[in-house]
């Protein structure tokens, strides 16, 4: 009984968000600490603040508490969290060469300037269970750090990189990024539009969802297009944020921000010279998320794409307008609202083109106009 | 029925957008009402409702909400829908303005899927929530080849999608989100409102506004002008269909109903979707009944037993608002009177 | 029926480059150049400058081999692409000296629409075979505001009838059908709305002789019924003597030739159009 069920609804929606609270708590531990969140499931909040665009490591383990380790839920919570913060500055543009990285390979290059570092990383490691964790208490965690403080050496790390791509600039293999494309737009503030520019590309994809960035990038991989992509470097680490402040005479040091920067290599084409070139694929995101960094990077050069059948992933409508996590859960879910009214309305078209066919039927011939009226 | 009063929570701004952001929705608003019928691309901030769950009636809502006004949020036509709830409340939380269930004490109006049986006055406001702004959805996919369509006015492959409709079915298929013209210029989408709401946006009152918060687009069919659902000269557009059917709670029989079903005689009942309207006609009955103390008029003496079960609770659970009882016509007085004062 | 001397249509210094484009390209180009390809800034002149009038009633050539830009001549006329520079007067629009080429997108729909009909050489340009063949045509009727579904039943059923398609196919998707039916449904879309003007693009290349045959003997009893002035272009001169009263003749952007087309194929003054007239049987 549709129309019972939803009557009243608001005593049954505070005992829905009761209900939750219950859940959540009911298997009666102790309550997770925030800090522990941001500390130890460090790439979930780094994947929250990722998608609900906003770099606040705390709001993000708040929001992932609050959801129940819900990726989406906690991404939804940091961006409506978002929209309601005044922003008063607009950072300097953030030169990723400043990087103090804490990890940076090459997959296109066997040696690079700087050495590839492979910082922490799973990729080599067996994803066995590690029972060893069920047992982990504050005092083996403190004798793993005094192992473990042996080993690194802050000097051997230089304090930045060369850029991969930058040596193949000099060799002239690299388009240059050029002088079209350079209008910057504001996607919170404005709709996106088709011919979409480059910077509203990046703005969309930066706040993707990884799961669905990461489904088109494979598609391309894959076959469906034709992007043949290299990972020229990839960096994770640490960039130093500057503002303008009226009152200062230099720009002012707001801190450091962690973030993934992919460079994805790909194939010739011809530059505005009719000289063939490499191309760039730009992936950068909040925290350390290699592979929606790397997703990023793919989809950022599928787009760029001049084949004339357009595959799933070199479609910019497509990309753009499906990766936004918060927008495709919602309206997934909603769903779940009540559509009787217009399930009624279909009803009442499928019962009456059902007797048209019924009569046409009877009278051995196919359904023909009727006498109009409203 | 009557006007509730509320207060605002400390802590947002009045209706929780920042004045910046709700002035370049007005500005968004006034393009839209200025070129009927157009879709104006807007920015649609994110809101602490899921996408898709009516934020961009919201973001209008609160654009356009001032401390004045009385307020009425309904969903399938409903005030009681979940959804309806926790719309009305995020407004209520963060603007403190009366509400109500009445469709003539509301100043204005946010809906899903439904336009009110009663009829709008011009100092009234609709505000509509909008799933699929585009109507040209149903033939091309690509947002970038439609806004060319629309720019053209190139709505040729809709008509060949209804003809083809008519060759195959004999009829045009498509229920609610009927394809209107509007101007004699755009072609809208008028949200999921079913055929029967379609044609109170021609030469309406009042002010309706389109909002589609995830696909970012606002449009507007302002008052005293033209909306059109396509119809061939010789395929007519119709409502739907409820000859016979009558509603298990006001009698009505000149309302759009939903039907449901008695789950356990399995009798297919219908039931008014517009709630607020039902109930009034209810209260009216009631007393008209009880003056003439003829038990037999009541519209419920028709009902069977089980459907008499079946629409109590609707009553019952409906008590935490004003409703047909003698408290709540004095509370009622009260509230008319204290925003009379103000 | 013969031209009346009535020009339906009238293309001023239509040019069309593809690339930027510089002072000299129209000058650096065309046969005398031996080339379309301007040597000082790379930019393709695809039709350079080209003036002709259609008369009603008239069929009117364009012949000329592939690249020499007769197809992105029709293509500018009928908006598909837009002309670099040039007019376009047709006489059935505004005064009749309302320039198409400067009108708004709404405009050119209209003229599309309503005074246009067009045939490309591949059918799946003109029609979609998500449609049903009633369906395309009945397109082109919507688009020109006949808004009657027993009407346009009746009215595709007739041309769908001339254009030799089966009746019984009206409702099915020419997605099934052969290239030379898809080619006449084409047609009968492109009749749909009476247009004064008729393109038509290689209409019969690709398809089988005898279907060629047949394609090019209804677009002749079409004009003959129906008046319709046409300009047909096409890479085989056999098919432009069979149809067409008067003839261009365009090479590397520029029109070469221009005359009756008798007087072209007995007596070709351009070295070019010799060389075409005589390599043909």
């Amino acid at each position: 009984m549709g129309y019972v069920a939803v009557a009243g609804g608001e005593e049954a929606i505070t005992n829905a968000e009761a209900l939750v609270a219950f859940y959540r708590l009911k298997g009666g531990s102790t309550p997770v600490q925030v800090r522990q969140i941001r500390e130890q499931m460090r790439l979930a909040v780094d994947k929250v603040m990722s998608e609900g665009s906003l770099y606040a490591p705390g709001i993000a383990a708040l929001a992932l508490k609050q959801a129940e380790g819900d990726g989406i839920e906690a991404s939804f919570i940091v961006r409506a969290y978002r929209a309601t913060q005044p922003r008063r500055y607009v950072s300097l543009p953030v030169d990723t060469r400043q990087m103090r990285v804490i990890r940076r390979i090459s997959g296109a290059f066997q040696d690079v300037p700087g050495g590839q570092v492979l910082g922490p990383t799973r990729d080599y490691t067996q994803r066995l269970v590690d029972f060893a964790l069920l047992g982990e208490t504050p005092e083996l965690a403190a004798g793993f750090f005094k192992k473990i403080g042996v080993q690194t050496s802050r000097s051997a790390l230089p304090d930045t990189f060369p850029k991969v791509i930058d040596l193949l600039r000099r060799e002239g293999l690299m388009a240059e990024p050029g002088d079209r494309d350079r209008a910057l737009s504001d996607i919170t503030r404005e709709a996106i539009s088709f011919p979409c520019n480059r910077s509203a590309k990046l703005q969309s994809l930066a706040r993707g969802e990884t799961g669905v960035m990461m489904a088109l990038a494979y598609s391309s991989m894959r076959g469906f297009g034709d992007i043949h992509p290299y990972l020229g470097e990839l960096r994770v680490g640490t960039v130093p944020l500057f503002i303008n402040h009226r009152a200062k005479k230099h720009p002012v040091y707001l801190g450091p921000v962690l973030v993934t920067e992919a460079e994805i290599i790909s194939g010739q084409y011809e530059d505005d010279q009719g000289i063939p070139k490499l191309t760039l694929g730009y992936g950068l995101c909040f925290g350390h998320n290699e592979l929606k960094a790397i997703a990023m990077g793919v989809l950022d050069r599928t787009m760029q794409s001049q084949a004339p059948q357009r595959a799933p992933a070199e479609d910019e409508e497509f990309v753009l307008y499906h990766i936004d996590g918060i927008e495709s859960s919602g309206f997934s879910a909603h769903w779940k609202l009540p559509h009787y009214v217009t399930f009624q309305s279909t009803l009442d078209r499928l019962r009456r083109t059902q007797k048209l066919k019924e009569e046409a039927d009877t009278l051995g011939r196919e359904p023909e106009p009727e006498t109009p009226g409203l | 029925m009557g006007v509730n009063q509320n207060r605002k929570h400390r802590g947002y701004n009045f209706a929780f957008l920042d004045e910046n952001t709700k002035r370049e929705i007005r500005r968004k608003l006034l393009k839209a009402v200025a070129i009927p019928g157009y879709q104006v691309p807007f920015a649609s901030p994110e809101l602490p409702i899921a996408r898709g769950w009516g934020t961009g009636g919201l973001q209008i809502t609160m654009a356009i909400i001032g401390p004045g006004d009385v307020l009425k949020v309904i969903d399938q036509g409903c005030d009681g829908s979940v959804n309806a709830v926790n719309i009305r409340k995020l407004l209520v939380k963060t603007t403190g303005v009366a509400t109500t269930f009445d469709t003539n004490a509301a100043s204005i109006i946010q809906t899903r899927h439904r336009i009110p049986e009663e009829a709008m006055r011009q100092d009234q406001i609709l505000v509509l929530q909008v799933p699929i702004p585009e109507p040209l959805r149903y033939v091309e996919a690509s947002e970038a080849k439609t806004r060319e369509m629309h720019g053209e006015m190139d709505y040729s492959r809709m008509w060949v999608y209804l003809y083809e409709n008519i060759v195959q079915y004999g009829e045009i298929t498509i229920g609610a989100r009927y394809p209107s013209l509007v101007n004699r210029r755009y072609l809208i989408d008028p949200s999921p409102i079913p055929r029967w709401d379609v044609p109170k946006l021609n030469q309406a009152e009042t002010l309706y506004l389109f909002g589609a918060g995830r696909e970012k687009r606002i449009y507007a069919v302002p008052p005293h002008t033209l909306a059109e659902p396509l119809e061939f000269e010789d395929f007519r557009f119709r409502v739907e269909d409820f000859t016979g059917r009558s509603c298990i709670r006001c009698g009505a029989t000149d309302t759009y109903m939903n039907e449901m079903y008695d789950s356990s005689s399995g009798r297919k009942l219908f039931v008014c979707s517009d709630s607020g309207y039902c109930d009034r006609r209810r209260e009216q009955s009631v007393t008209q009944n009880l003056a003439c103390a003829e038990p037999t008029g009541h519209p419920l003496g028709r009902v069977p037993p089980k459907a008499e079960a079946l629409v109590a609770p609707i009553q019952e659970r409906s008590r935490s608002y004003p409703t047909a009882s003698k408290e709540a016509g004095a509370l009622e007085q009260v509230v008319i009177e204290g925003k009379e004062a103000r | 029926m013969a031209a009346t001397g009535e020009a339906v249509l009238d293309v001023r210094g239509l040019t069309r480059l593809y690339g930027a484009g510089c002072p000299d390209c129209l000058v650096l180009t065309g046969p005398d150049a031996g080339t379309n390809i301007c040597p000082q800034c790379h930019a393709i002149v695809a039709c350079n400058n080209i003036s002709f009038d259609l008369e009603q009633g008239e069929i009117l050539g364009i012949v000329g081999e592939s690249g020499s830009g007769k197809s992105t001549l029709l293509r500018c006329i009928c908006f598909d692409e837009e002309a670099t520079a040039g007019e376009c007067y047709f006489a059935a629009f505004g005064t009749g000296r309302d320039d198409a080429f400067s009108q708004t997108g709404q405009a050119r729909r209209y003229i599309r629409n309503h005074l246009l009909g067009i045939v490309y050489q591949n059918p799946l340009m003109g029609i979609k075979p998500h449609f049903t063949a009633g369906g395309n045509v009945a397109e082109k009727l919507l688009t020109a505001d006949v808004y009657n579904v027993s009407l346009i039943r009746q009215r595709a059923a007739t041309l769908l009838q001339r254009t030799e398609v089966p009746l019984a196919r009206m409702d099915d998707f020419p997605a099934n059908f052969s290239g030379g039916m898809q080619q006449r449904v084409q047609i009968a879309k492109a009749l749909a709305n009476n247009p004064p003007v008729l393109l038509l693009d290689e209409v019969s290349t690709g398809l089988d002789v005898s279907v060629q045959a047949r394609v090019l003997d209804l677009i002749k009893e079409i004009q003959r019924d129906l008046g319709i002035a046409m300009i047909v272009v096409s890479h085989d001169l056999g098919v432009i003597r069979l149809l067409a009263d008067r003839t261009g003749v365009m090479q590397h952007g520029q029109v070469i030739e221009f005359g009756l087309t008798d007087q072209i194929l007995e007596d070709p003054q351009h070295r070019y159009t010799q060389l075409l007239v005589h390599s043909m049987l």
